[in-house]
């Protein structure tokens, strides 16, 4: 495939903060996710939610302003807006599990054609596992928005039938963005809202290991 | 007379024992209770269960409590980060057991645990291979995994302000897990950035009331996780 096919990055992240409605408390994921907040429409006002205490966050900190007592859930320094709040870890996680964080956008390894989510652990016998707060964000946020590129580096499918990778959770995935595509998770279906420039469907299917089928709402 | 101060950490921590299960706030370097890990090396209690979101970066901290083989084992939700390299080491030489827990999972045990409350469902990780092994309940159309309070013997936890009450309020994100922790431990140890007099600290403000907390020392200048990492330094010190 050509290189100059699809969405980059940014364009990736806008078609994510195109989708955030005004009024939205959001939960971006570390990597990927968090360049959404950049994207957002003007006039739309976010609030963002980072689950290690604090609704309200505002940008990464600048340099020689780093509070090692203010981070993110990937502990970078960053700033508080205006009219954030501070709570506890408890609390936190019961605004994540008790259905307060609208919209969570999260990276990926794999997802599968019923919205299975695998973004944790390769299963990797030497790697230290790790989890974090995913499982809990999947399982409690009802909106979960996937952003990450359709293939893996080695080419492969991230779109797939069933998930070889360890789930993170079942059936929880709600909308897809790649750098090929906009896919909604309907009825364990994998429906494609939006291709990207220069994308036919017969060539995004050849990349997908899952079976696609056209939105009827597709723009 | 209710006084809860103690003029040193190596005081507050001298009765920890061996075996016993103890949990340390934080989450990464926001809110660990650096000086008071730092005590608990010197004191030197050993086969510790550890709860803690996090298991140390660099050689300073968490980290340091690890490397001197005081931790038989550790519950945590996210035991690796791009400077941690004490863990990782003892793990893959199966010298340290590792509980990985979701981290909502992991403050709700400890909410549970401080709150009288035995078990709770959830449904984080149903499904998944952490939930394996674990009783599964369907209320309405819904999984959910039932999970276990924590109880303590020992909590480490660092605050901004304290009285001698042990009334205490925190400052930003390194609240995190340090108000759950401290209901759900036989003994709360608590290091205070300062230690004002009783009545200085606004009642509508007080995050974690005193009841909670049996002891606090004044830790006036805290060190910067962070900086002893970038600076390679390592406790003992080196």
């Amino acid at each position: 495939m050509e290189l100059s096919k699809g969405w980059n990055l940014a364009q990736m992240a806008q078609n994510v903060a195109n989708d955030i409605p005004d009024g939205a408390y959001v939960n971006l994921g570390i990597g990927m996710p968090e360049l959404v907040a950049g994207f957002i429409p003007e006039g739309r006002e976010v609030i963002y939610h980072t689950e290690n205490g604090l609704l309200g966050m505002g940008e990464v900190a600048e340099v020689g302003y780093e509070d090692p007592e203010l981070v993110n859930a990937g502990k970078k320094y960053v700033t508080a807006i205006p009219g954030a709040a501070y709570f506890h870890h408890a609390d936190s996680f019961a605004m994540i599990r008790g259905g307060h964080i609208d919209i969570c956008v999260l990276g990926a390894y794999q997802i599968s054609e019923e919205g299975d989510l695998a973004n944790w652990s390769t299963g990797d016998e030497d790697a230290i596992p790790a989890v974090g707060g995913a499982m809990d964000l999947v399982a409690g946020v009802e909106n979960i928005f996937v952003i990450t590129k359709h293939c893996t580096k080695s080419g492969e499918s991230k779109i797939v039938k069933h998930c070889t990778y360890p789930l993170t959770g079942k059936n929880v995935v709600s909308r897809i963005y790649t750098d090929l595509a906009i896919i909604d998770v309907v009825d364990k279906k994998l429906e494609v809202r939006e291709l990207a420039p220069g994308i036919s469907f017969e060539e995004l299917q050849e990349l997908t290991a899952a079976e696609l089928y056209m939105s009827n709402y597709s723009i | 007379m209710i006084n809860k101060i103690v003029s040193t950490v190596n005081e507050a921590v001298a009765d920890v024992f061996d075996g016993a299960t103890v949990l340390i706030s934080g989450f990464g370097e926001a809110g660990s209770p650096v000086e008071l890990i730092h005590a608990l090396v010197d004191q030197g209690a050993k086969n510790l269960t550890v709860v803690s979101n996090n298991a140390g970066s660099g050689h300073v901290g968490l980290a340091a409590l690890i490397e001197n083989r005081q931790v038989r084992k550790i519950i945590c939700s996210f035991p690796r980060t791009s400077i941690s390299v004490v863990f990782p080491e003892l793990y893959r030489k199966g010298e340290i057991e590792l509980e990985l827990v979701p981290q909502g999972t992991l403050a709700e045990r400890i909410r549970a645990g401080g709150a009288g409350i035995p078990a709770f469902f959830t449904p984080a990780s149903v499904n998944t291979p952490l939930a394996e092994g674990k009783e599964v309940r369907t209320f309405g159309k819904r999984d959910f995994v039932l999970e276990y309070a924590i109880k303590a013997d020992f909590a480490l936890v660092k605050c901004s302000k304290a009285d001698k009450y042990g009334n205490l309020v925190y400052n930003k994100t390194a609240r995190n897990f340090g108000p759950v922790m401290c209901t759900a431990a036989k003994t709360t140890i608590v290091q205070a950035k300062q230690i004002v007099e009783v009545g200085q600290l606004d009642p509508e403000c007080v995050i974690t009331p005193g009841n909670f907390v049996h002891r606090v020392v004044e830790v006036a200048n805290p060190a910067d996780e962070s900086k002893l990492v970038a600076e390679e330094r390592r406790y003992p010190w080196n």
